[in-house]
């Protein structure tokens, strides 16, 4: 007790949080410099926003391969950390460069928007990297509380405000299981740091056994499958994706389920590793419903948003086989996917972005009949981005696809690939009916409103770089991806 | 409930101090009630009562009332109350430094300076931003242009 | 004593509970909320928590308390609340026992006490509860003290962009 300022100087490791810092004093000085300039003018914040995701993406870099913990064991920014900060990063600033033209368009323009997507940002990042859940539940709050305003954030769009409010609610409620889980685990271990639930279990090694114990990591285990729109916890997802700003929606598929992610696996293999045998078979059918109930509602939906919001929640079936294998191949597959997924999902979205008139109405199959022929170059960069989706190659889809699925066939578990491969085999119906409108149906529209531009552009050329890059060279980034898994 | 620190010596003596006080306890509230009860009960047997349609109204001697009591808050009471919870778990947080202020040396000042900094920066916001104003728009329209 | 006191506490909390559901009024719904909330701040007394006790009181059974009347107060309810509301009662009273019963099982079968922590009786007697709830936030839990700020801020700024534009 008396040496207790040595004891506080000593926790402190600003190393350990210097990106999300970073972000943070960003976050606050944009939120100032959005007051105190005219109401209506964003453009700088959003350039401002994209300097400071720049700056946090070296700090972030800089610290690969030189893990720091600190803060009593509460955070470790490690390789996996890094990785998927990068990933929340990358996804940030491909929804900012989408949304300056996009928040015009709709007559919100509104400076705390940026702000609010670095928060979440920054919360993403302490998901990755808690180590005690505490930081992990914190970082996931201020995630979702931003993440609901911005749903929200169209005040006058009907559709927005039940995207937000729905949103909302159902997240409090899986906020709620997860911090009851969190208390019960606490209860059972009497610690809340995830190495200590690790030393609690190789202790107890009839923790299986413990019912309270289960009901703890069960209602965790609830909250971050909520946050990855996994089945049966995936109801929120298409009314929410359809209703948020598009934007958002892109942000939404990609940052924070990569961050909840990386907080489901850093609870499960480091602190839950005593349980693998239990948590395998959960994630078994939980992987196989997810991408089966998100690919067979897809089949029918007519609103692309909607369509890719069930997409979105097959792709999480899809990353979840690689907990189930449980082995080196599966985890970093796990990593090389979520970021194989920001470019091809975010990209999707930004063509959406473009040729989306006020109001989104025409965002429907019928709607982009013909745009193969009267916009061609975002025809091809759809077309691409649907072949990453449906994971044909040469494009990153593929090879991320494969990486998933091999790691499960070395763990023994072939099955769940042969079902996995026929999941992706009913996923082409619905990605190639978008293709059939885009290039054999005569256009009803000119598409003269469709403005390109640059900041869009920009994001969708990253976009397409990306996909390519990672289907074709794959090596280099799965080689990092192997450095960070656990 | 929760361990004693009392050696076991003490704790017929404080088990039986404890029932004094629960003695005590009951007979202090059964006289309270019993007071209100027999004094409620007096006021309606001894009162006299009268019913008119004047005296049955809300306001006696007054303007009839007109419409339904329950009338629509405005939002801004509603973000008033929202600052009232944030700054009040403010002032928690900042409690719980407070009472440890000198185990937490110069280390805990500026993790709590810290704190209140980041909070204040949120006041600055809604300030500007006027969260804190009050009445319509034209109305405060109206006073700028006057003042 | 203790035991005593804890029932009648449990059976006002309880009741109060019920009577949350039960009001038809949503501003009487509240006021028995606020009672659940004091027996909450009494159980943190006699499990030698009065911090947290007094949080309970200043926080929910302040704060909240006032925002859930203002927001009772702004859907102005009243009236159509009246007509009440019955079909499904019964399963969902059926539904809730059986919660009921599972959770009991749940914490019953699990060993509550399977760790114990480093705080003990003796050392909040000798340190003081609250100093304690300092150190721990200030030393063990310094950053989600911290990030706790910034949720905080993010609060402030969402509730204004939602419900004020056009300043």
């Amino acid at each position: 007790m008396e040496n207790l300022v040595q004891e506080a100087i000593q926790n402190v490791n600003m190393q350990a949080i210097m990106p999300s810092l970073v972000l943070c004093v960003f976050g606050m000085v944009l939120l100032m410099v959005s007051v105190f300039s005219k109401r209506g003018n964003t453009t700088h914040v959003a350039w401002l926003s994209i300097a400071a995701l720049v700056i946090t993406g070296f700090v972030t870099l800089s610290g690969w391969n030189n893990p720091q913990g600190g803060f009593a064991d509460s955070v470790l920014f490690d390789n996996f950390a890094t990785f998927f900060s990068m990933i929340c990063i990358i996804a940030a600033g491909l929804t900012i460069l989408m949304s300056d033209d996009y928040l015009k368009r709709e007559g919100s323009p509104v400076g705390e928007y940026y702000p609010l997507i670095l928060f979440t940002t920054a919360g993403a990042m302490w998901m990755a990297s808690g180590t005690d859940l505490m930081t992990i539940f914190l970082g996931l709050e201020v995630l979702s509380i931003s993440l609901y305003v911005l749903a929200g954030f169209f005040r006058d769009q009907t559709r927005s405000n039940e995207a937000g409010l729905k949103y909302f609610f159902l997240g409090a409620f899986s906020t709620g299981f997860l911090l009851y889980g969190v208390a019960l685990l606490y209860g059972v271990t009497g610690t809340t740091k995830i190495q200590g639930i690790a030393a609690y279990v190789q202790a107890n090694p009839d923790s299986a056994m413990n019912t309270m114990f289960i009901a703890g990591g069960l209602l965790l285990l609830v909250g971050f499958l909520f946050k990855i729109a996994a089945a049966p916890f995936h109801m929120w997802t298409p009314d929410v994706y359809q209703g948020a700003p598009t934007p958002i929606t892109a942000f939404m598929s990609a940052g924070p389920k990569a961050a909840a992610f990386a907080a489901l696996m850093r609870v499960t293999i480091v602190g839950l590793d005593g349980l693998q045998s239990e948590l395998t078979s959960l994630f078994w059918v939980l992987a196989v419903l997810t991408m089966t109930v998100g690919n067979f509602i897809a089949l029918s939906q007519k609103d692309l948003k909607r369509m890719l919001a069930y997409s979105s929640i097959s792709h999480a079936g899809y990353a979840m086989v690689g907990l189930v294998a449980w082995n080196a191949v599966g985890l970093s597959a796990i990593l090389f996917y979520m970021l194989v997924y920001t470019f091809m999902n975010m990209g999707a979205f930004a063509v959406l972005v473009l040729i989306g008139k006020k109001g989104e109405d025409n965002l429907t199959l019928d709607g982009v009949a013909g745009l193969g022929y009267k916009k061609p170059i975002l025809g091809i960069a759809l077309t691409i981005f649907l072949f990453s989706l449906m994971g044909l190659p040469p494009t990153a889809g593929f090879t991320a696809k494969f990486y998933i699925f091999a790691g499960a066939i070395k763990a023994g578990y072939i099955w769940l690939a042969v079902l996995g491969v026929l999941n992706s085999a009913v996923s082409l119906y619905y990605y190639l009916r978008i293709m059939v409108q885009m290039y054999f149906k005569d256009p009803e529209e000119d598409f003269a409103w469709v403005k390109i531009n640059v900041p869009t552009a920009i994001s969708i050329a990253i976009s397409v770089v990306g996909v390519l890059y990672l289907g074709i060279v794959p090596g280099a980034v799965m080689n990092l991806a192997k450095l960070a898994g656990f | 409930m929760s361990a004693s620190t009392e050696p076991p010596t003490n704790l017929i003596a404080s088990s039986a101090q404890d029932i004094e006080g629960l003695l005590s306890l009951g007979l202090y509230a059964l006289i309270a009630t019993g007071l209100i009860l027999i004094l409620l009960l007096l006021a309606r047997f001894l009162g006299q009562r009268t019913h008119s349609e004047a005296k049955d109204a809300p306001y006696e001697s007054a303007v009839d009332p007109t419409g339904d009591a329950r009338l629509r808050e405005p939002v801004p009471f509603y973000l008033v109350a929202i600052f009232f919870i944030v700054f009040d778990v403010e002032a928690v947080f900042v409690v719980s430094w407070a009472v440890a202020y000198d185990l937490l040396g110069w280390a805990g000042f500026w993790q709590i300076s810290f704190f209140i900094f980041i909070l204040f920066l949120g006041l600055v916001y809604l300030w500007k931003m006027g969260g804190l104003e009050w009445g319509s728009q034209s109305a405060r329209d109206q006073k700028r242009r006057i003042g | 004593m203790q035991a005593i006191l804890f029932y009648l506490t449990a059976v006002v909390a309880i009741l109060s509970a019920f009577f949350v559901m039960k009001c038809r009024n949503p501003i009487n719904s509240a006021l028995n909320l606020v009672t659940t909330f004091l027996c909450l701040a009494v159980f943190y007394v006699m499990l030698e928590s009065p911090f947290m006790a007094a949080v309970q009181i200043m926080v929910y059974a302040g704060a909240i308390m006032v925002l859930i009347i203002f927001v009772i107060m702004l859907l102005n309810l009243g009236l159509t609340v009246k007509t009440r509301y019955t079909h499904g009662l019964a399963a969902g009273g059926i539904l809730s026992v059986m919660v009921l019963f599972v959770a009991n099982y749940f914490t019953r079968a699990g060993e509550a006490t399977g760790t114990g922590g480093s705080v003990t009786s003796e050392l909040i007697a000798s340190y003081g509860h609250t100093e304690l709830i300092g150190r721990a936030m200030f030393v063990d839990f310094l950053l989600p003290f911290e990030i706790a700020s910034i949720l905080l801020l993010v609060a402030i700024v969402g509730a204004v962009v939602l419900s004020k534009r056009k300043v």
